[in-house]
């Protein structure tokens, strides 16, 4: 499936360019922090490389076919996305469109529970939990069919401490298992904590694709520099 | 003011006294818009999901035309499959007018488009919070016509109420297809009509009334075993 290469890829709506040209290339293994203050293009960026935007040019190309490449990847967004179900059906629900036995699904289903710490939820409607454990369900539905390829968004954006902390357990956990994760944050403690790569955005360009270490040392643009220092970036 | 007292003790005589031509005329609305009812989710639920989950040509077309013939006239409607189903019509052969059949066909036109159309505006509603989640976990267009069909239920519900209200209370259409035959497809509407034009308003408005309790029992067993309504569910 990987590397996952992005060729000059343009997303503009009607005549105003959101990001563009990118070019990148992102490896199998770890985590990829993608990097930018507010605005920068780190949604759509992300967006585009799972499909669910349209190219206005270029192109973003896995090492498989693009229908197998969507098998294997997820998407968590910054608003969680509740189904109008109970947090198990929640949890459930990517096996079940996947016909993954019932035996099996429940199995993997109170696992989960378990890790994000709602199993004496089960029953209850998602929507109605609070947004930190909404987001943990949508961390967990996403990982529950173990796949090759996870992008977040900025997925812990609005919560707590604790919250944060768990679903970054979950993260490197799933890391450390073989998922490939990819996640946009302007929280740089959090990729501090995260990241083993990171792609810089600004205005809608990547400015530097390095490793973490390079980055925090040696910031690779102004931009990157006055993010690091805690300056506002324009 | 005295007609519509004598009119309420005579439906409540009437039904305490199990009257056979009463029970036969409401079950035989009930039989008639039920069909009708059944036959119109059938094809109203998955159009209106398709709509929603599918973009193609027409399409927009296709949601104004559904919009517009919730408003079709009946006695329109009954004229049209009157000619179709008529001897000399293109349907005549199937000898089918002055049946509960031909009724069942009017209804089926006329309450489609209104199922139709509610159900796409509920539907639409809950896919534009899916939309994401469906497209990021890689389901087939089938898997999210049945999960919007199945997270929609209780507007779907609402919409067969309105379907259901729709047909149980029609007259123009039915009268003109099933003709008011007594003991063949005489209908509630159709002899609340009848003793009307007869001058007998008591048993006109018994009938009313009873066709009234008729459409709020099935409300509310609907409701009932909908499970709508009640702390912590859609």
């Amino acid at each position: 499936m990987f590397p996952l290469r992005v060729s000059d890829i343009k997303i503009n709506i009607k005549s105003k360019r959101l990001i563009g040209p990118i070019n990148l290339q992102i490896e199998q293994n770890g985590i990829s922090i993608l990097l930018g203050a507010n605005g920068s293009g780190k949604t759509t960026l992300l967006e585009a490389l799972h499909g669910l935007r349209k190219l206005s040019a270029g192109k973003v190309e896995w090492a498989i076919s693009h229908t197998l490449a969507a098998k294997e990847q997820t998407f968590v967004f910054q608003s969680p996305i509740m189904l109008r179900r109970t947090v198990s059906e929640n949890l459930a629900f990517p096996l079940k469109v996947r016909q993954i036995s019932k035996s099996v699904a429940n199995a993997e289903v109170m696992m989960w529970a378990k890790k994000i710490g709602l199993e004496h939820k089960m029953k209850q409607q998602a929507v109605l939990l609070s947004g930190g454990e909404m987001q943990a369900i949508a961390v967990a539905r996403a990982l529950i069919t173990k796949p090759k390829m996870l992008f977040l968004d900025e997925p812990t954006a609005s919560l707590d401490g604790a919250t944060k902390k768990t679903i970054e357990d979950i993260l490197i956990s799933a890391s450390n298992d073989g998922t490939k994760i990819m996640m946009s944050t302007h929280d740089l403690g959090q990729a501090k904590r995260l990241a083993n790569d990171i792609v810089f955005m600004h205005n809608g360009i990547v400015e530097a694709h390095c490793s973490k270490e390079k980055f925090l040392t040696e910031p690779p643009s102004k931009a990157a520099k006055q993010f690091l220092a805690g300056d506002i970036v324009l | 003011m005295n007609e519509i007292l004598q009119g309420l003790i005579q439906a409540f005589w009437l039904i305490l006294s199990f009257d056979s031509e009463l029970i036969t005329i409401s079950l035989r609305s009930l039989y008639v818009t039920i069909s009708a009812l059944i036959i119109s989710t059938v094809i109203a639920f998955p159009l209106a999901a398709l709509l929603v989950v599918t973009r193609f040509q027409f399409r927009r077309a296709i949601i104004v035309t559904l919009n517009a013939l919730m408003g079709l006239p009946p006695v329109v409607v009954g004229l049209i499959v009157y000619i179709l189903f008529s001897r000399s019509g293109p349907l005549g052969v199937l000898g089918l007018l002055y049946t509960t059949s031909a009724m069942i066909i009017a209804q089926v036109i006329i309450i489609t488009p209104l199922i139709t159309s509610i159900a796409h505006q509920s539907m639409q509603a809950l896919w534009a919070d899916y939309r994401n989640l469906l497209i990021s976990i890689n389901i087939s267009k089938m898997q999210r016509v049945v999960t919007l069909m199945w997270d929609s239920k209780r507007a779907l519900i609402t919409a067969c109420l309105a379907g259901f209200g729709r047909g149980i209370g029609e007259v123009g259409a039915i009268m003109i297809v099933g003709g008011n035959i007594d003991n063949a497809t005489r209908v509630l509407t159709t002899a609340i009509s009848l003793e009307t034009s007869r001058g007998d308003f008591s048993l006109a408005l018994a009938l009313g009334f009873v066709l009234i309790t008729l459409a709020i029992s099935v409300s509310f067993a609907t409701h009932w075993f909908g499970k709508t309504e009640r702390g912590e569910l859609w």
